[in-house]
């Protein structure tokens, strides 16, 4: 029985083909010793298939809480006991926080808000938004609002944005113990739409939320299915007032085997440190994730939770020799 | 000791020791005043954070 760290080395480095479910499900699976081998390999896989650059990235929320879904992790859901109260971010503002992530040397600045799908108020925002962003800041501008209509799908790249995010969050047999008001399909259509556009897909999701490994195996098959241009991966940081608060923190050891996983599944593929990261791998797994698979990072802030400094990051993405993706090269 | 946890916004008179909530904020913004135990007005961007409270105004990392 051959190895499967040989096996996809042959498959995944050399020919550059992703891990079907069952050899995901296999990395999933690798005792301890063998993390730092499969980090390893998932390092070489990104390192031929995308090269040293590092994308990066600032996320800042446009419009926040009050949402309407029932996302289970989700402090910003108008469901929950939340603490998290609905505001909206002001034009101004938006644009000194683009200023702001642009400085640190990043190339991509996306717009969220908390909403099932954007209405008329928010499209209007996000015109006056990124219209304002374009014309003060040399940056990518990136947008995650819900799920979309096609016309909303068609305003948005008529405005200039070129990267949609709609995570999936986890596998399709596992959503409806996450989301019931909304099924899984309903985002892979909003996904397709996004695809069809010209737009960049940005989708990914969040570990941790209860799924078990095989679901976790059958999440990364799915994204490979979709073939996102980038994959955020979020570790669930537990949030006071939602369903999932009690949830436990993901082992950090199962962390670094999904890192690897998850790359050598999706051999291509920009794949982001999103949010709780700190919490799950705390700063020595930043390091290791860069040299697991990783190649993109969010800097500072989440929408809702804070993260390092930018400058921690950018530190220790010089002392890799990572460079900072350009924007030249992006563009 | 007066006033309120800015985590879980329970007073700190009856619970001093509010160890976890502390840790919690080196990675969160704080959600209640800690003046009044009030919800406040979060808006969290890639470089700090501000909060306003209906009763005692702004703050801001």
């Amino acid at each position: 029985m051959t190895d499967i760290l040989e096996f996809a080395r042959a498959q995944v480095l050399d020919r550059g083909v992703g891990l079907d479910e069952v050899a995901v499900l296999e990395i999933l699976r690798l005792p301890d010793e063998r993390i730092a081998d499969a980090l390893q390999l998932a390092h070489e896989v990104r390192m031929r298939w995308c090269g040293p650059e590092v994308e990066v990235e600032g996320i800042v929320s446009l419009k926040t809480g009050g949402c309407p879904e029932d996302c289970h992790f989700c402090s910003q859901s108008g469901l929950f006991s939340s603490p998290v109260r609905a505001v909206w971010l002001d034009i101004p503002s938006l644009v000194e926080a683009a200023k702001q992530t642009a400085a640190t040397g990043a190339t991509e600045f996306c717009i969220v808000a908390a909403v099932r799908g954007p209405d008329a108020r928010l499209m209007a925002q996000m015109r006056e938004g990124v219209q304002a962003i374009k014309e003060a800041v040399d940056i990518n501008v990136a947008a995650s609002l819900g799920m979309l209509t096609q016309e909303q799908v068609d305003e948005l790249v008529e405005m200039g944005v070129h990267r949609y995010n709609h995570n999936l969050e986890t596998c399709r047999t596992y959503f409806p113990n996450v989301v019931t008001t909304h099924s899984w399909e309903e985002r892979w259509g909003t996904l397709k739409m996004v695809r069809d556009s010209g737009m960049e897909v940005c989708c990914g999701g969040i570990l941790g939320l209860g799924e078990t490994v095989e679901q976790r195996a059958e999440f990364a098959v799915q994204l490979a299915e979709l073939d996102p241009h980038e994959v955020p991966l979020n570790f669930l940081n537990p949030r006071p007032g939602t369903p999932l608060e009690d949830q436990p923190v993901l082992d950090p050891k199962d962390a670094l085997r999904a890192i690897a996983a998850f790359r050598l599944a999706m051999p291509r593929t920009i794949i982001r440190y999103a949010g709780g990261r700190e919490i799950t791998l705390g700063d020595l797994g930043t390091r290791d994730g860069l040299l697991g698979g990783v190649n993109a990072v969010i800097v500072g802030n989440y929408l809702t939770t804070l993260g390092r400094p930018a400058t921690q990051d950018l530190e220790l993405l010089a002392e890799l020799k990572m460079p900072v993706k350009a924007l030249s090269a992006t563009l | 000791m007066s006033g309120f946890c800015g985590r879980c916004g329970r007073a700190l008179s009856t619970e001093p020791a509010h160890v976890d909530c502390a840790a919690a904020l080196e990675l969160e913004p704080p959600r209640y005043c800690t003046q009044c135990g009030r919800r406040m007005k979060v808006q969290v961007v890639p470089t700090g954070w501000s909060a306003t409270c209906v009763e005692h105004g702004a703050l801001s990392s």
